[in-house]
């Protein structure tokens, strides 16, 4: 059965590119809008990945991430974040949220499915 | 695999219909629907084979008078004509014919070839010939039944 | 499509949309609201667009978007006060940002000049727009630099998870597997922390790993698989020399540790985050609150939208249809059936407007373009304006939306070219300095009215006149009413400002924005206040899909005759009506000539043309403004009708703008009534038209 990754990204730009790379790499696709969207989607699906943004409105990366890592059902759901190259700021405040690992933006294909295969069961 | 699959057979099914005392048929894959006649609006500037237009479940369809298209005699038609949906390409025309007299199953080795001595407009239309059960049917290639765009694409 | 041009696409969408969010968000902040709210709004725009530009290789858009992103970010975290002389630069941050978009979308670029002047302001700013790299804290990893040769064959690695390791969900066994994929791997798994059963902490991290792997990749390929996981596991990668002739050979250091666990063994998964229900924290609360007040909302494609409402438009056909045959059965009013048929008509009704619904948006995406218009203009003409919006959120089809964006830029700039005043002048008759454009968007009865006003001068009524004059719009002795001088400025080529300028151009003038609102079915009037200011009001159908249209009959044909071309409907005496030759006669009309045309003979449906006195003419205004009257045999009323294409399935046919269908479920033809005149070639030269002006103004 193929893996199943939920992706997070209030763009649909960056959704449609992350689910485009995915569909073609084998995955099954679930997408949110932003972290309330997202703990919406897991009230029903068990994704095998998440991967998301963290500038997104309503609830961020950083919130969703504690979210994820503070529900019994979710917490050793593996988390990855969009970042860019510069952030590591970023990076470290979601590593302590609970991220598992990082996609850099703009994302490689290749390298986006090797980091989901590294965190991914 | 093993080989003892049989070669590629082209079964096919036809529709037959019938215009006057002839016999036609077309790909049923080609067909979407067949329903009877209701008046047709007609179109300015049209061609006469071109009835006009109809609803068709909100859809505007071109209606397509066979018979005059095929060169052969038409009379008005009645509440007896039947109008079998068409598809070409992306678009869906109407085909007026006297009525549907068969379903075909055929292979594409039943088909023989058009005589040379046919005339230009059924060397258009016509792409072979069946033979069933001692009548003659012809077999229809629709892609030249609407008139060609050249012109109107203004 | 192509999926990355689609996505493409998207992005473009996507963009228009983080722009008029962009420029709402920074107005609010301008008005006063820094909110965080508002400011992670504005943020959230810019960043938005900077990365789906990434995908696309965009740079130059990447490049502009950092630096505007930087500093808002400065912005947000409280680094700079966002004074109105900051708002400024923000707010044309945020139009270069625009223009960026849509070089993109071109593939064009803009000059360098365009964006560097920007940056210049950023930087002036004292934003640097740096990019800090500091390396992660934590990170417990002991290098070893051994002086190693550049391709060895040979890694060994210890790896030692810490707890933390397990609580961001990484997986040590998909570490040793993607490490697999660098070359052979033989793992050797250390359990010789492992407390005892009862000692173990759920949550602790007792195991470790010695992997060999012999690999000719560098370092940093191996480095990289734990990239995850630094700082939450010690981590050494030694370089090992192996002999040449003797690679297969395990080196010596695996002597000593418990188990040996080959590369094809799938390890166990982590003790910790697992079986351990005891300490659970239900904090359910938490997870899944949704924002009362966002409204869940989905993409569909457009044509099912638009089959949908094919579909309805039958279902209403097929409605009326049976209520006619209820009717012709001579059912009475009050039996069930009938009743039953109300009901039918009212709920069909109703599912026809929910569904025209669907693809009708708030024009607020039109309206969010004009602050930057307005700022341009203003530039431009050395005017203060003050635009004020309101009716945001109402809602209209798609369609129309993309449609009135044109007129209304033109509008707008003729309302601050030609209507508002210099502040100087301003200033001399006791108004505000600041000049005040409201741009208003409401429903009425049925359709959507968007007002552009201003409180300018007003238009100067003489001066139009005589323009008229010069222009042979109109005759020298006419008298004309104040509406219809004001309307005159409507009428082709007709050019108000006595000096024509950059913003208006010549030529393209209100009579532009008329067509164009025509087209669209709307229509478009001006009120105007000496010293007061004027206001232009548009009125539009809600959608584009139906049609206002005049049913009439042409020999036995019946075809429509879209609303909005229409004049007027005149009934022709045998005393107007000259005719040039066999075919073709000229209607005398206040004091003009207008040629007549009839219908049925121009379509082909009879061979000799209508006696005028014994038709119904229609009084009708084609593109350019020229007028012609059209002559059919009856009219039966006016109707709206659902428009249906010809060429779906057929082609365009010359004459007829499109199809609908009729109650009684046959189709008629809508007739197009610019290409009806113009292929039958009837219209009269212009000079003899010059009275035509009299007709436009009744008939408004």
């Amino acid at each position: 059965m193929s893996k199943t990754v939920l992706t997070v990204d209030d763009s649909r730009t960056m959704r449609d590119m992350l689910k485009h790379s995915l569909l073609k790499a084998g995955f099954r696709v679930l997408q949110a809008e932003d972290g309330l969207d997202g703990l919406e989607v897991l009230k029903t699906e068990q994704p095998d990945v998440i991967v998301t943004d963290l500038n997104m409105p309503r609830l961020d990366g950083f919130g969703f991430i504690e979210a994820i890592r503070s529900h019994v059902d979710h917490k050793s759901m593996p988390v990855l974040i969009l970042t860019t190259e510069v952030d590591s700021e970023k990076k470290i405040r979601a590593k302590a949220a609970g991220a598992t690992g990082w996609i850099v933006k703009p994302f490689d294909p290749v390298k986006l499915v090797d980091a989901i295969r590294r965190v991914a069961a | 695999m093993s080989p003892t699959f049989a070669p590629d057979v082209k079964a096919r099914e036809l529709i037959a219909f019938r215009i006057g005392q002839q016999e036609f048929c077309i790909n049923i894959m080609a067909v979407r629907e067949i329903r009877g006649w209701t008046v047709a609006t007609a179109l300015p500037h049209a061609p006469d084979y071109l009835r006009g237009v109809i609803n068709l479940r909100g859809a505007v369809l071109p209606i397509i008078d066979l018979a005059l298209r095929l060169g052969l005699p038409s009379s008005d038609p009645t509440a007896r004509n039947v109008i079998i949906v068409a598809q070409i390409k992306q678009q869906q025309i109407g085909l007026l014919v006297d009525a549907v007299s068969d379903i075909l199953t055929l292979n594409d080795e039943h088909i023989q070839p058009t005589p040379d001595v046919a005339s230009d407009l059924v060397k258009t239309f016509v792409r072979g010939l069946l033979p069933v059960e001692g009548r003659m049917i012809s077999l229809l290639a629709l892609d030249h039944v609407l008139p060609d765009h050249v012109l109107e694409t203004a | 499509m192509d999926p990355m041009e689609e996505i493409r696409q998207t992005f473009f969408q996507e963009c228009e949309e983080q722009l008029g969010e962009l420029e709402t968000g920074l107005l609010n902040m301008q008005a006063g609201n820094q909110s965080a709210d508002t400011v992670n709004a504005v943020f959230r725009a810019v960043h938005s667009i900077k990365g789906g530009a990434g995908i696309f290789g965009l740079d130059e858009l990447v490049k502009f978007a950092h630096t505007f992103e930087t500093t808002l970010d400065s912005v947000r975290c409280g680094r700079m006060v966002a004074t109105s002389g900051v708002m400024l630069i923000l707010l044309r941050a945020a139009d270069v940002l625009a223009d960026l978009v849509h070089a993109a979308r071109e593939n064009t670029t803009l000059k360098p000049e365009q964006t560097k002047s920007l940056i210049e302001e950023f930087t002036k700013l004292n934003i640097e727009p740096t990019e800090t790299s500091s390396p992660l804290a934590n990170v417990s990893v002991t290098q070893t630099s051994l002086l190693v040769p550049l391709h060895p064959h040979n890694w060994k690695i210890t790896f030692c998870p810490h707890p933390e390791l397990y609580v961001k969900a990484n997986e040590p066994a998909l570490l040793l597997r993607d490490l697999r994929r660098l070359g052979e791997v033989e793992v050797v798994l250390d359990t010789s922390r492992l407390p005892e059963l009862h000692q173990m902490d759920p949550d602790g991290a007792y195991l470790s790993w010695t992997i060999l792997l012999q690999s000719e990749c560098d370092e940093a390929s191996v480095r990289d698989v734990f990239e995850f996981v630094e700082g939450d596991c010690d981590l050494n990668i030694m370089a090992m020399i192996v002999e040449a002739d003797n690679p297969e050979e395990p080196p010596e250091f695996f002597d000593g540790f418990e188990f040996f666990v080959s590369n094809n063994v799938e390890l166990p998964p982590a003790l910790a985050a697992s079986e351990k229900p005891e300490i659970i924290v239900k904090i359910d609360n938490l997870t899944t609150k949704p924002d009362p007040t966002a409204t869940a909302t989905i993409r569909v494609d457009l044509e099912r939208v638009d089959r949908m409402i094919d579909l309805v438009g039958e279902l209403v056909i097929n409605e009326a249809m049976l209520s006619q045959r209820v009717l012709e059965a001579g059912i009475v009013r009050a039996s069930g059936v009938a009743v039953a048929l109300e009901e039918l008509e009212h709920l069909t009704r109703e599912i026809q407007d929910s569904v025209m619904a669907i693809r009708a948006q708030p024009v607020r995406s039109v309206f969010q373009r004009m602050p930057r218009l307005v700022r341009e203009v203003a530039a431009q003409t050395g005017k203060q304006v003050r635009l004020l919006t309101e009716g945001e959120s109402t809602e209209v089809d798609k369609t129309v939306i993309e449609r009135i964006a044109d007129p209304l830029t033109h509008m707008i700039r003729n309302a601050i070219d030609h209507g508002l005043e210099t502040p100087e002048v301003r200033q001399a008759s006791g108004k505000p300095v600041e000049g005040t454009v409201r741009l208003a968007a409401l429903h009425r009865s049925g359709r959507i009215v968007v007002e552009v006003a201003d409180d300018g001068a007003g238009i100067n009524r003489n001066r139009v006149k005589a323009k008229a004059i010069e222009n042979h719009l109109i005759n020298a002795d006419a008298t004309l009413s104040d509406e219809e001088i004001d309307n005159l400025i409507f009428m082709p080529g007709f050019s108000t400002a006595s000096t024509v300028t950059d913003i208006s151009g010549r030529g393209v003038g209100m009579d532009v924005v008329r067509r164009s609102v025509q087209a669209l079915g709307g229509r478009i009037t001006i009120s105007s206040r000496p010293g007061l200011g004027s206001t232009f009001t548009l009125s539009l159908p809600l959608t584009l899909a139906v049609l206002d249209g005049m049913v009439v009959n042409a020999a036995a044909h019946t075809l429509i005759v879209p609303l909005g071309a229409i004049l007027e409907t005149l009934q022709p005496r045998a005393q107007d009506v000259h005719p040039l030759d066999r075919q073709m006669s000229v209607l005398s009309l206040r004091g003009g000539y207008v040629p007549m045309l009839d219908v049925a003979l121009a379509l082909g449906y009879r061979s000799e043309a209508i006696d005028p006195t014994k038709s119904v003419a229609l009084l009708v205004e084609c593109e350019g403004g020229s007028q012609s009257v059209l002559l059919f045999d009856t009219i039966q009323g006016q109707r709206q009708v659902v428009i249906k294409s010809l060429e779906a399935n057929y082609r365009a046919v010359p004459g007829i703008a499109a199809a609908t269908v009729m109650g009684d479920g046959r189709v008629a033809l809508i007739l197009d009534v610019d290409s009806i005149v113009s292929t039958s070639r009837l219209e009269l030269p212009r000079v003899e038209m010059m009275c035509a002006a009299d007709t436009l103004m009744e008939a408004s």
